[in-house]
């Protein structure tokens, strides 16, 4: 039975710091975009504005629910919740700390430990577009239909260069399963400098970031909801809680492609140094589990910094960066990394 | 005796012969694109219930990730925003359904003609990944189909850029 509940208590455990995570992001967000802005931000509910996530999800729950009367009303409500649904159940595969020991039991903190880990989390983010394109389509809007297109054609463009940005890694780890893709960024370069694959994979870390970008539908890579051509976007005709979910749905697959880059780049839960220090085994777990986190919020800091200091792309410049620069460099540095790898300097 | 196993098969097996149903009987080309999803989506699941996660995952990235989405796109394109009726309508039953029979007939004798080989399910078994296995088999036994299928693509994708090229031509003069 424990094989059934240990994984049940997992994904509890990480739904509800997700969801929590995502409330305070979009708060963050709004923080850091009023202080890039020279303004203050939402200061009225709450000490420091710490409750306006809680009164926005109630406001999302009593809103009235309107639906186009032309559209396709099954697809139209399913939409919202594929989106939500790729957007979390891709953080299954995703190792979020090493081991830990409760109560004489050790748990593996991840919750599915998948051989083929970063191929699922490649299928799945691929899946994210159904959700988009099929409320553009249901909703009956020229301006939804043009967003969900859009979006389509962005995922399909920088998908490619974002999987072959990731061979370079699977090259060097020889496994494509995610617990031991950051149990190799253990150790140093030259003693001192920690294994990641960021140090090792800087060109693929530069498309692989920026590929996330585009499949997260980030600036400078919004278009398909870009508000002064779309209206709204794919979400036009969306309100209430099935417009909360879209946002749900954003902001959990940033959270999650943060995590992806973390685990794949940043060395995941791995804390350099800790080794010199006589920590016990459970104190040891507890920080790895903060690095991960640490990491985490840094890329996700990363995200809404870039959000509010860059403009967003023409559609020609988004389709010559991803065919014309991001997939030949991605095919070069996995030509450069193979050649090194063949003659044993990697 | 049911097992969870069994239940796990039954599942997608409804899944696929529903999902194909309205793929099949849907006039509404986007409703066969959307019910297209979920067949793939239980063939995958049958992948991963035989332990061939390479294939699986294969599965969803190629036809879910890309093949449908483009289907989608191309149908979405022309359907809300030029106008264009499309409707999968029934026509040539007889000789349709003759062949149906006939593949259906020639597949029911393949499986029971077959030897089929098996493995006893062994937890080595299922926690190695078959990628690496599949990969090997590509570049050694099996690297001439392969390469042959690679220069098909490419002539497929060369053959495609240049259809889709041609109407710009004569508005240069």
């Amino acid at each position: 039975m424990n094989l059934i509940l240990e994984p049940i208590v997992k994904i509890l455990i990480v739904l509800f710091i997700n969801l929590t995570l995502v409330s305070y992001l979009v708060l963050i967000e709004r923080k850091v975009s009023a202080y890039i802005q020279n303004r203050i931000g939402p200061n009225r509910v709450g000490p420091w504005g710490l409750l306006q996530s809680v009164a926005d999800v109630v406001k999302l729950f009593f809103k009235e629910d309107i639906v186009p009367k032309d559209a396709n009303k099954f697809i139209h409500s399913l939409a919202p919740v594929i989106s939500v649904v790729v957007a979390f159940s891709t953080f299954a595969v995703i190792p979020f700390g090493n081991k830990i020991t409760l109560y004489g039991n050790e748990y593996n903190l991840v919750i599915a430990d998948v051989n083929v880990g970063v191929l699922v989390i490649l299928a799945l983010t691929s899946l994210g577009v159904y959700g988009i394109t099929l409320s553009g389509w249901s909703s009956n809007n020229k301006y939804s239909l043009l967003g969900g297109l859009r979006s389509s054609a962005q995922m399909i463009s920088y998908e490619l260069s974002m999987g072959i940005s990731l061979i370079g890694i699977l090259l060097m780890t020889q496994s494509m399963r995610l617990t031991q893709i950051v149990a190799e960024q253990g150790g140093y370069i030259f003693g001192f400098i920690p294994n990641w694959n960021i140090f090792l994979q800087p060109i693929g870390f530069i498309i692989f970031l920026v590929s996330t970008f585009a499949e997260t539908n980030r600036l400078p890579f919004d278009l398909p909801e870009a508000e002064e051509e779309l209206v709204g976007g794919y979400h036009t005709e969306y309100s209430g809680m099935k417009f909360g979910l879209f946002f749900l749905a954003e902001y959990a697959s940033m959270i999650t492609a943060s995590a992806f880059i973390v685990t794949l780049f940043l060395g995941g839960w791995q804390a350099p140094f800790i080794e010199y220090f006589n920590f016990s085994p459970f104190v040891i777990s507890l920080l790895q589990l903060s690095a991960f986190a640490i990491k985490v919020l840094f890329v996700l800091l990363f995200f809404i910094l870039i959000r509010w200091t860059i403009p967003r792309f023409r559609y020609d410049q988004l389709m010559n960066i991803g065919w014309k620069v991001m997939l030949p460099l991605s095919l070069l540095n996995l030509i450069v990394t193979a050649f090194l790898i063949l003659i044993n300097i990697l | 005796m049911l097992n969870l196993y069994d239940y796990i098969f039954y599942f997608f097996a409804i899944v696929i012969l529903g999902s194909s149903f309205v793929v099949v009987f849907s006039r509404n080309i986007v409703h066969s694109a959307f019910a297209l999803l979920f067949t793939f989506f239980g063939v995958a699941g049958f992948y991963v219930l035989l332990s061939a996660d390479f294939l699986a995952i294969t599965q969803l990235l190629v036809y879910v990730g890309g093949i449908l989405v483009l289907l989608l796109f191309g149908v979405m394109l022309t359907n809300n925003i030029v106008n264009v009726e499309i409707k999968s309508g029934t026509m040539q039953t007889l000789p349709a359904s003759l062949i149906a029979a006939l593949i259906a007939g020639l597949l029911c004798g393949i499986f029971y003609v077959s030897n089929w080989y098996l493995v006893p399910t062994t937890p080595e078994l299922l926690n190695n990944t078959t990628a690496v296995a599949i990969g090997y088999a590509f570049i050694t036994t099996w690297i001439l189909p392969f390469e042959v299928a690679s220069v098909v693509l490419l002539v497929a994708m060369i053959g495609a850029v240049i259809i889709a090229r041609r109407e710009k031509a004569p508005e240069v003069e």
